[in-house]
């Protein structure tokens, strides 16, 4: 097996709060192959922005390693880093606020091609229209602002920007949600497509693991700050085996009322926890279905099942 | 008898950029104790039909140009104001969106709960505490008695719906207008909520308009479904035969977009171009220019929401003439 192109080894944030230490991402490990997509699902506040705004060092790191080719990100001086940038690229969800919007599409397109000396002054705008072609607009819009495009021409635009500087990875942090559902299907189709053809390796974050199972091979799902289930994208959506999972994919209402269940019994109880005073024991024991004494007090490592995926829970054997 | 008639209702926009016609002459019934569901996308005008019923859109830019909406022996659209207040947040309620923007700030909860009893029924302040309470109390909240004292921020976002929904039931309405009351909930809690809802739809016998841009929530919680395009109803079915026979081109490009009934990796169905500038006169069908099935004369003359099967009725006019399944 050849090495993974991001590896994360017991990568954690914190940050210092009036009220203690928020420990928004708790030590995660995390491996994603050459031309792999992985998906991270969660609810609000388990950390899953975070992370990913720290592998890109948005966020500050409090300890572990984040390996991109070889590389350990977390540790590089901002010169060697910025070597490294042009390689990972983000998307955001909120496309009305990532976009500066007195500059037009052709210099927010020219920008970072200009900044990392990937064009010279002669030939960007040839390769803007061939960016802004290659991501369904038309080229003829360069000179346009921001504001007269709708939502989903926006986050084209992103996308396109994100493709600037033709990455090897691209971590998109809730793209579609701020979108309504005709024109997420577009955006999800457009980002699937590009993946394939560019040989781009993704890492999705969304709170919708219909989006995330759509486009990725596996899955990770994240509960206060830790990875408690990871594994491949079908199995973990059809047969989910952290209690967690299955809660929150039991959740999700489905499109289709002929399969309309009495979730009454296996619905969750209270909120997710703040991640600023977790649960002693497994983090999710306050709110599972299956919880015992043990679960009080000893933290569940990730570990791996019979089926290869990994599940952080100490009676993942026997529920 | 139904509940709520709502006939011909249109409210327009009077804006420097134009007359923008959010809604264009929808007309639907409530019945007592359903519930029912309306879905559309952003700018779909579900919203604005709505807020047009309590009389909440602002006048000016925004005016009711024609329509009726039947409540009992009141027309809510034409009585005066004191008429409105009287129905509004007594007999008719309205949850939204994002509870802290409804909830005043520098309040106790708990006072804001008692608030409509208060104003509604002159109710005395022991015994709207003790309604609060008590609504707080089957709304899923634990320690009512504490938490009335509490302010909103202390509450998490869940918590807040569920003092909203207190709120708007402690009246015992017999209308509740929920305004994509899930949609700033994390999918758990949404499951909360829903389960509350329907819940409290059941104990208190009231009708509920749930308005969504999300096809699963209506699959789970309505008895029927009204979907809205560019300002007008285009289908309207009971929820089963929605799904499982879905008549409008609109409903079924829609269905066909959603990730989680589509085959893993499977390109996405999407729709061509965008809804249509609403400052603009649409004489035919407003989905024509991105409709796969549009004949010509889609576009070239006005098409009506006409009933196809019982209780399933569509305004795409292909469907009613038989040439698209």
């Amino acid at each position: 097996m050849t090495a993974p192109l991001l590896d994360l080894r017991d990568l954690a944030v914190q940050y210092p709060s009036a009220h203690g230490m928020v420990r928004a991402v708790d030590g995660v490990n995390l491996a994603v192959a050459h031309g792999e997509s992985v998906g991270l699902v969660g609810e609000s506040g388990c950390g899953k922005s975070t992370l990913a705004r720290s592998i890109v060092r948005l966020a500050p790191i409090t300890r572990g390693q984040i390996n991109f080719d070889g590389k350990d990100i977390a540790t590089l001086s901002r010169a060697a880093l910025r070597a490294i940038r042009p390689s990972i690229q983000m998307i955001f969800q909120d496309p009305y606020a990532s976009l500066n919007p007195r500059m037009t599409i052709l210099d927010a397109l020219a920008e970072p091609m200009r900044v990392h000396g990937h064009a010279t002054r002669g030939d960007v705008t040839t390769l803007v229209a061939a960016l802004m072609e290659r991501v369904g607009l038309a080229s003829r819009w360069m000179r346009k602002y921001p504001h007269e495009f709708s939502g989903g021409q926006r986050q084209r635009i992103a996308i396109a920007r994100a493709l600037a500087l033709r990455p090897r990875m691209i971590i998109a942090d809730e793209p579609v949600s701020a979108l309504d559902v005709s024109v997420q299907a577009q955006i999800l189709n457009l980002i699937s497509e590009l993946c394939r053809e560019e040989q781009l390796t993704l890492l999705l974050i969304s709170h919708d693991l219909g989006v995330v199972k759509h486009l990725s091979h596996r899955i990770a799902v994240m509960y206060l700050g830790k990875i408690v289930e990871l594994g491949d994208a079908e199995q973990v959506y059809n047969a989910p085996r952290h209690p967690y999972t299955r809660a929150l994919i039991n959740a999700i209402p489905i499109p289709d009322p002929t399969r309309k269940r009495d979730r009454a019994g296996s619905l969750l109880r209270g909120d997710p926890p703040s991640p600023l005073n977790p649960p002693r024991g497994c983090p999710f024991h306050p709110r599972c279905p299956y919880m015992q004494e043990r679960c009080k007090t000893t933290v569940p490592p990730l570990e791996p099942m019979s089926d290869g995926r990994v599940v952080a829970c100490i009676r993942k054997e026997e529920i | 008898m139904p509940l709520l008639d709502v006939k011909n209702l249109r409210a327009h926009f009077h804006t420097r950029a134009g007359v923008v016609r959010a809604v264009d002459g929808i007309s639907f019934t409530v019945d007592p104790g359903e519930m029912l569901g309306i879905v559309g996308e952003s700018g779909s005008g579900k919203s604005v039909a709505n807020l047009s019923l309590l009389g909440l859109i602002p006048m000016p830019p925004g005016k009711i140009e024609s329509g009726s909406a039947r409540f009992g022996d009141v027309d809510l659209l034409s009585c005066s104001n004191s008429e409105r207040r009287a129905i509004r947040g007594k007999r008719i309620s309205m949850i939204f969106q994002d509870p802290m923007t409804a909830l005043n700030p520098y309040h106790r909860v708990g006072d804001q709960i008692m608030e409509p009893l208060r104003v509604h029924e002159r109710s005395t302040k022991r015994e709207a505490h003790a309604r609060a309470l008590e609504m707080l109390q089957r709304a899923g909240i634990q320690d009512a008695e504490r938490r009335m004292r509490a302010y909103p921020h202390q509450f998490s976002g869940g918590m807040r719906q569920r003092v909203m929904i207190a709120m708007a039931l402690i009246t015992r309405p017999e209308l509740l207008i929920a305004d994509e009351p899930t949609t700033a909930l994390d999918v758990t809690v949404q499951a909360q909520i829903l389960e509350l809802m329907k819940r409290m739809q059941a104990e208190l016998g009231m009708a509920v308009i749930l308005v969504t841009h999300d096809l699963g929530v209506i699959a789970e919680s309505c008895d029927r479904v009204h979907v809205m395009y560019a300002g007008r109803i285009v289908e309207s079915a009971r929820t089963t035969d929605l799904f499982t026979a879905p008549k409008h081109p609109y409903t079924r490009a829609l269905m066909a977009s959603i990730p989680a009934t589509q085959k893993k990796g499977a390109t996405l169905h999407t729709i061509a171009g965008s809804p249509p500038d609403l400052t603009q006169a649409i004489i035919g069908c407003p989905f024509a220019p991105r409709c796969e099935h549009a004949a010509p004369k889609c576009a070239a003359q006005p098409v009506e929401l006409l009933g196809i099967a019982p209780g399933h009725a569509t305004a795409c006019l292909r469907v009613q003439l038989g040439e698209i399944a």
